[in-house]
């Protein structure tokens, strides 16, 4: 730690902060550009000028100047403020004044800064600079003369999403921002150059001149379209989400959000279902709710209870699984299945089927295999957190991935191969890069899908799980061994058991003639094409997909914005987000459409509304009752199965398409003119 | 870059032989793991090979992806340095590179004149412009580290020095005809000692001639 | 008055042989096996005695610059770094030495980079010294060839490599970091100081750059010893140092000569006098055009050295000076300065990209007079602020010549404005606003 004093306040630091951040611990506020907490430093933008006592040349860019112990600091004296005064206007001779026609207009940090130091009337009167724009794709708008070549957006490209796609062009005052080709950014984390620009240059192509900032009201949320559960703000204009932007939190998803958490949003408006319908002589007509519930519950007291099922689709809240779990056990069905991927889990522990290491414990790690799984497709923001830590110069961070490369990850690997016969040569030590895990202190593994919805998944699981245990990747003090979700329902999904118990019916069984009602909460991604045409099907969600469209009854439900709802990411942690909009027309919470069909059934329930429905959550199982924590449990087990054989064919990726994972994305034609931009590029015409 | 060099960049771009024994004798300066150290030197490199195969040197974008792919770094770091050099031609340039040093020294001593003979030369109007017979690209360039024989005529790799508008034109003609001059002072003197000594100093100062 | 005697570079225009043979006949290679035995403390400490300041521009200590350098080899390689950019207008010095004496420039960076316990040294070549480059290459390869570097070089147990690195047009790469930055096969951006490069230098490890000359001086100084080259010249402003004069001369050169003359003396003496006699000297920018032009009277009391430039308000910087005569439009004169940095402003941070040219376009309306006599002071404004505020020191390269136009000929500005309204109509003409006739960068 180093002392420092900073307007005469002292304040400790750490040794190696920046002159800026000890000023910010003294609570001075220093304006500036180029800096970004989660950036290298530039230093070019010089704003964020202050004074040290007795320095050879006492004016430096406090973001650049590291602390020393004893080091007087001055933020604010006539010099100073010349200097930023003389920045700001110099910033400002080539900018547009085109503040009312811009997108970044009331949260542009150029015109913040332009109030504090900026003049009252230019002195410039020559021409100024105008910059031709680049096309970044669908999601990128690019107004370049407003840039002021803080270098924020190469530098997030080149650290941060690892795919080092913009430059600076030409130099002085010539120097441009630019794609080597114009084309789509390659990025799932694109977005985030929107956050990152700090004046109007990047804006978001998709809303363009949708709405002024102050225009909007905040929401807290989580997003739903991976497992990370990043944290989000759904920003509102009247009943819609007008925007959606991160939140910042270092244990989870720092301040970035994913391209498909962040642009989907216009599919929330689109392919809704608003009302609730029942198929009457081979036909969808319009019910009343009353009818509705009523129906569904004649329904249900017609067929036996071993006969009824029940599948949880991804994006589904936690209230809205364990009102359904309860009632389909309340009429005496086991068939409970959260597992749409008919996934292989062991939920003997708690830690067999969660991301154990924590995503902010990945730079703690030091080495890395993957088996099975591709995080820059199925979890982005978890995989920046990856290759931030392989950037981190203080130690190596070697990596090994098993299984189907379908791009670059964004670091650099070691690329095993794809069979899974590999986990036994590891285990055998027959392999060079057992060695580096066994000498690493806090090896990683992170077992994804598609090692685990294969035939051979238990094998896999828990070969992969005494391979954890024969590296020593589970201590007392490291746990390892991780399971990488891409459901944001299914980690809630497993802890409050919504999967086959006892006798109970998996998804395949179900859907292969197991049930003669199949109620399918969400369940956008299963295969119902095999489905028995006699199966009654009760569909119960928010986009009228495939599974829509062969329900027998649709209670149309709410999207995560519509819905106050708990949440459980891949690491195991208990999120809550706040109903931000209300669901169109007579859609409804899924919860309380399940507690009034279980009133008409006359099951018994613990619960009457949301705050009930919680406490009975914690009864459940206890892990609901700390939100924003991660409660991992350190015993890991291995199972019998590990003396099993391997399938012959490869890992193969789970994703096959980034953008279109889900309903709601694959109603949003932004994410759709991404996907045919990415998987058909040549559709793309630059504009 | 222009609406016209999109026109004409080609498709591909692969190094030759010459260029590839080039390369090994490059990337051996410097460490393995430092090898995008090598980037300006390719870059020469495809400018040469450009200038052999199509008698103009410069440098088309497909050759920077082939440049990155070389030294394991991304192309829009290259397109970076190869934008930022002034030395890369990033379309194609006439056969000769007439290029003018404007910088106040070489201004002193006349390179006004310089620009002029040149223009009325070669019948180029404006810097950057090509004449119409493919010969000649004319460019205005800073100070060529050369001020002590002022005004600077640099064409291609070659200094001429001291130079004068009728010597300028004098050097244009013969080029058109594909004869080089020997590069170098264009007055009776001796590299960059005083006009008619050979030394600059006092006590043995002898006379050039 | 240098003596032929105590002359470094005898073959300053190549009158002689530059390869190594006519080398070895001037005394270069003679004995270095002896001077390295001396180790490397020793080494330090008589370039530090010689009181040899960096010939690059900032004049700094050469020897004390390389005792910086950690003292043992850690686990990271150290390199030296020889500038050989030569971008300033007006210096034309480094040239020389590469062409015709390149054997000093190879036996410098042998004897520099194991007193700073380097083994591999690389000169960083502006991209136009095509020919210049080829030279030197010649004569690396022949002292390979000669076992003078290499493995085990000079017999002396040390192993040294060096390779030249060529740039490709651009100015700033002569600024020490940029140029790491541009080795390192980036744009040629200056880094932020701390670290400095004696700690985190070329491929983040500990690295010295040095001019060429100041290179290639120290084999004569080890040579002949510290008390012969502090002899000459005045104390803390020592040695024999290159030097150009270019400009409006009768006999324009490049030459060696002993530091702390006056300023007259020396352009008498080697530019064989201001055209027109001295009377029709207007200024002299002294050091590379970076440095305060000074005018007529004071060139008359000034000594041509590092204190003698800094006590006029001007800098020695690389001791190559350009003279005007009378018949200079001294604006334009300045202007085409403010052009050339903003052509070579690297565009990094903004008081140097938008100052650049903020003062570019305030400045070429000056030259017409199409401006207010205001915009003078504020164009005084606007440099003392691009001054502090950058970077690198090219902010002081691009407010000092105007600055000191300003303090010297601010009465021809002024005339030259209300010239201007005159012709146009009036004193309380407006100025027509700014033109874009400004090339691509
Ligand atoms: C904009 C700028 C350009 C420079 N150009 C050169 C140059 O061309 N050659 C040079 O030797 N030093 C140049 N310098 C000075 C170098 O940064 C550095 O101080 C010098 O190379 C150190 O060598 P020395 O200690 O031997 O003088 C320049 C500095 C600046 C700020
Ligand atoms: S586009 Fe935005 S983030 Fe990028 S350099 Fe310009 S102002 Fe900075
Ligand atoms: S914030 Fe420090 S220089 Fe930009």
């Amino acid at each position: 730690m180093a002392k420092v004093i900073v307007d005469g306040i002292p304040v400790e630091v750490p040794n190696g902060s920046s002159v800026l951040q000890a000023c910010e611990a003294a609570g001075k506020e220093i304006p500036r550009f180029c800096y970004h907490d989660k950036l290298s430093v530039a230093g070019n933008c010089r704003m964020c000028m202050v004074e040290i006592t007795g320095a050879r040349k006492p004016l430096v860019s406090s973001c650049s100047h590291p602390v020393m112990e004893g080091m007087h600091v001055t933020t604010d004296s006539e010099t100073i403020r010349t200097a930023r005064r003389s920045t700001m206007e110099l910033l400002l001779i080539n900018h547009p004044l085109d503040c009312p026609i811009c997108d970044q207009g009331g949260e542009c940090d150029l015109q913040d800064q332009a109030v504090g130091y900026g003049r009252d009337c230019s002195r410039y009167t020559d021409e100024k600079r105008a910059v031709v724009d680049k096309y970044m794709g669908p999601l990128i708008r690019t107004v370049m003369t407003r840039c002021i070549q803080c270098t924020r957006c190469i530098r997030f490209t080149n650290e941060i999403a690892g795919t080092a796609e913009l430059g600076g062009i030409y130099r002085g005052t010539s120097l441009e921002i630019t794609p080597f080709i114009e084309q789509s950014l390659v990025s799932e984390l694109s977005g985030n150059l929107i956050d990152v620009c700090p004046v109007g240059a990047l804006t978001s192509k998709p809303t363009a001149f949708h709405y002024r900032s102050w225009e909007l009201k905040n929401t807290d949320s989580i997003d739903v379209v991976d497992a990370v559960g990043t944290n989000i703000m759904l920003q509102i204009r009247g009943n819609e989400v007008m925007r959606v932007l991160p939140r910042k939190n270092d244990d989870v998803n720092e301040e970035w959000l994913s391209d498909k958490g962040r642009f989907s949003l216009d599919g929330l408006k689109r392919r809704r279902l608003d009302r609730p319908w029942i198929k009457k002589n081979g036909k969808l007509v319009e019910a009343s709710w009353t009818e509705t519930i009523q129906y569904v519950a004649d329904k249900l007291k017609t067929v036996a209870a071993d006969r009824i099922g029940a599948i949880a689709g991804d994006l589904c809240d936690a209230e809205s699984m364990l009102a359904l779990k309860h009632l389909v056990n309340g009429l005496g069905s086991a068939n409970t299945d959260c597992r749409q991927d008919n996934a292989y889990y062991d939920i003997s522990e708690r830690g067999n089927y969660v991301f154990n290491s924590s995503i902010a414990g990945i730079e703690d790690a030091d080495a890395l295999l993957v088996i099975g799984s591709f995080p820059r497709q199925e979890a982005p923001v978890l995989n920046a957190r990856i290759r931030k830590r392989w950037l981190s110069l203080t130690e190596q961070f070697p990596i090994a991935y098993i299984g189907e490369l379908p791009d670059d990850p964004t670091y650099k690997i070691d690329h095993l191969g794809e069979s899974p016969e590999l986990i036994n040569e590891l285990l055998a030590g027959n392999h060079a890069f057992v060695d580096i895990l066994k000498n690493a202190k806090r090896p990683m593994i992170i077992l994804g899908h598609g090692a685990l919805i294969r035939p051979d998944s238990k094998v896999i699981f828990e070969k992969t799980m005494a391979l954890a245990n024969a590296i020593g990747a589970v201590s007392e003090d490291w746990n390892g061994f991780n399971i990488l979700h891409h459901a944001a329902s299914r980690v809630a999904g497993l802890d409050l058991g919504f999967i086959p118990q006892g006798q109970g019916k998996d998804v395949a069984a179900m859907i292969n003639g197991g049930v003669d009602v199949l109620w399918m909460l969400g369940a956008d991604e299963v295969d119902i094409s095999t489905l028995s045409p006699e199966c009654f099907v009760i569909y119960q969600g928010h986009h009228g997909e495939r599974a829509a469209s062969r329900a027998d009854v649709i209670l149309p439900g709410a999207t995560y914005t519509e819905k106050s709802g708990t949440y459980v990411n891949t690491e195991g942690r208990v999120q809550r987000s706040f109903r931000a909009i209300c669901p169109p027309g007579e859609a409804k919470e899924e919860w309380s459409v399940i507690c009034s069909i279980g009133q008409a059934l006359a099951v018994e329930q613990p619960y009457q509304n949301l705050e009930t429905l919680r406490q009975y959550m914690t009864e459940v199982n206890p892990v609901f009752a700390q939100c924003g924590l991660v409660k991992n449990s350190v015993a890991v087990s291995v199972g019998d199965g590990a003396q099993g054989n391997f399938e012959k064919q490869p890992l193969t990726a789970v994703i096959s398409d980034y953008f279109l994972t889900n309903s709601i994305s694959r109603a949003s034609l932004t994410m759709n003119e991404c996907s045919k931009l990415r998987y058909a590029p040549s559709a793309e015409a630059a504009e | 870059m222009s609406e016209k060099s999109m026109n004409i960049q080609p498709a591909e771009f692969t190094f030759d032989q010459e260029s590839e024994q080039q390369i090994e004798k490059i990337l051996a300066k410097y460490p393995a793991a430092r090898k995008a150290s090598a980037v300006i030197s390719l870059l020469y490199v495809v400018q040469n090979q450009m200038n052999r195969e199509t008698k103009s040197a410069w440098v088309p974008k497909v050759a920077m992806s082939v440049v990155a792919k070389r030294l394991e770094i991304s192309p829009v770091r290259v397109f970076e340095v190869a934008t930022f050099y002034t030395m890369f031609n990033l379309e194609p340039i006439g056969q000769y590179h007439l290029q003018v040093c404007g910088t106040t020294p070489c201004w002193l001593r006349g390179s006004d004149d310089i620009v002029t003979a040149c223009k009325n030369a070669t019948g180029i109007k404006e810097f950057g412009q090509t004449s119409d017979d493919g010969m000649f690209t004319l460019s205005e360039v800073e100070c060529l580290g050369a001020c002590a024989n002022a005004p600077i005529l640099q064409v291609d790799h070659d200094y001429y020095e001291d130079m004068t508008a009728e010597s300028t034109t004098k050097l244009i003609d013969l080029l058109r005809q594909g004869n080089k001059p020997a590069h170098g002072s264009m007055i009776d003197r001796f590299n960059s000692a005083p006009i008619g000594k050979k030394f600059s100093q006092n006590t043995e100062a002898k006379d050039v001639k | 008055m240098l003596s032929d005697k105590d002359r470094i570079y005898l073959n300053l225009h190549g009158q002689d042989d530059w390869k190594l043979a006519g080398a070895r006949r001037r005394g270069d290679w003679d004995n270095t096996k002896d001077i390295l035995a001396l180790g490397r403390e020793t080494v330090i400490k008589t370039v530090i005695d010689s009181g040899l300041r960096g010939r690059g521009g900032a004049g700094f200590s050469t020897g004390l610059k390389w005792s910086f350098m950690p003292k043992n080899e850690g686990p990271l390689p150290h390199y030296l770094v020889i500038n050989g950019d030569e971008s300033e207008p007006g210096t034309c010095k480094d040239r020389e030495v590469m062409r015709h004496e390149p054997h000093k420039i190879v036996e410098g960076a042998l004897l520099a980079s194991f007193a700073i316990g380097a083994h591999t040294a690389y000169i960083y070549i502006r991209g136009e010294y095509y020919n210049e480059a080829n030279r030197l290459q010649v004569a690396i390869d022949e002292a390979y060839e000669a076992g003078l570097i290499g493995k085990n070089a000079c017999g002396s147990g040390w192993d040294f490599d060096f390779y030249i690195h060529r740039g490709a047009g651009a100015y700033i790469c002569g600024e020490e970091t940029a140029q790491l930055e541009s080795l390192e096969g980036k744009k040629g951006q200056p880094r932020l100081k701390p670290p400095f490069p004696a700690g985190k230098g070329l491929y983040g490890c500990p690295t010295t750059i040095n001019n060429v000359e100041s290179i290639s001086v120290t084999p004569t100084i080890l040579r002949r010893g510290s008390a012969w080259f502090a002899g000459i010249g005045r104390p803390n402003n020592t040695g024999p140092k290159l030097m150009a004069i270019s400009g409006h001369v009768n006999t324009p050169c490049v030459f060696e000569e002993a530091l702390g003359l006056p300023i007259k003396d020396v352009i008498e003496k080697h530019g064989g006098g201001v055209r027109g006699g001295w009377d029709n000297l207007l200024a002299v920018i002294p050091g590379g055009t970076s440095m305060p032009m000074l005018n007529k009277e004071t060139c008359e009391s000034t000594l041509f050295d590092f204190d003698g430039l800094r006590d006029a308000g001007s800098g020695l910087g690389t001791a190559c000076m350009v003279v005007m005569d009378k018949s200079t439009d001294i604006i334009r004169a300045v202007t085409l300065l403010s052009k050339f940095y903003k052509h070579e402003s690297c565009g990094q941070c903004t008081p140097c990209r938008e100052g650049s040219i903020w003062v570019l376009k305030v400045m070429q309306r000056m030259t017409e007079g199409r401006a207010e006599i205001e915009e003078i002071d504020m164009l005084m404004d606007v440099t003392k602020n691009i001054e502090n505020t950058t970077i690198c020191a090219m902010g002081m390269s691009v407010a000092w010549p105007v600055q000191a136009l300003i303090r010297n000929f601010r009465p021809v500005m002024e005339q030259r404005i209300m010239d201007y309204k005159k012709s146009r109509g009036g004193a309380s003409q407006i100025q027509v606003p700014g033109d874009a006739a400004i090339g691509s960068f």
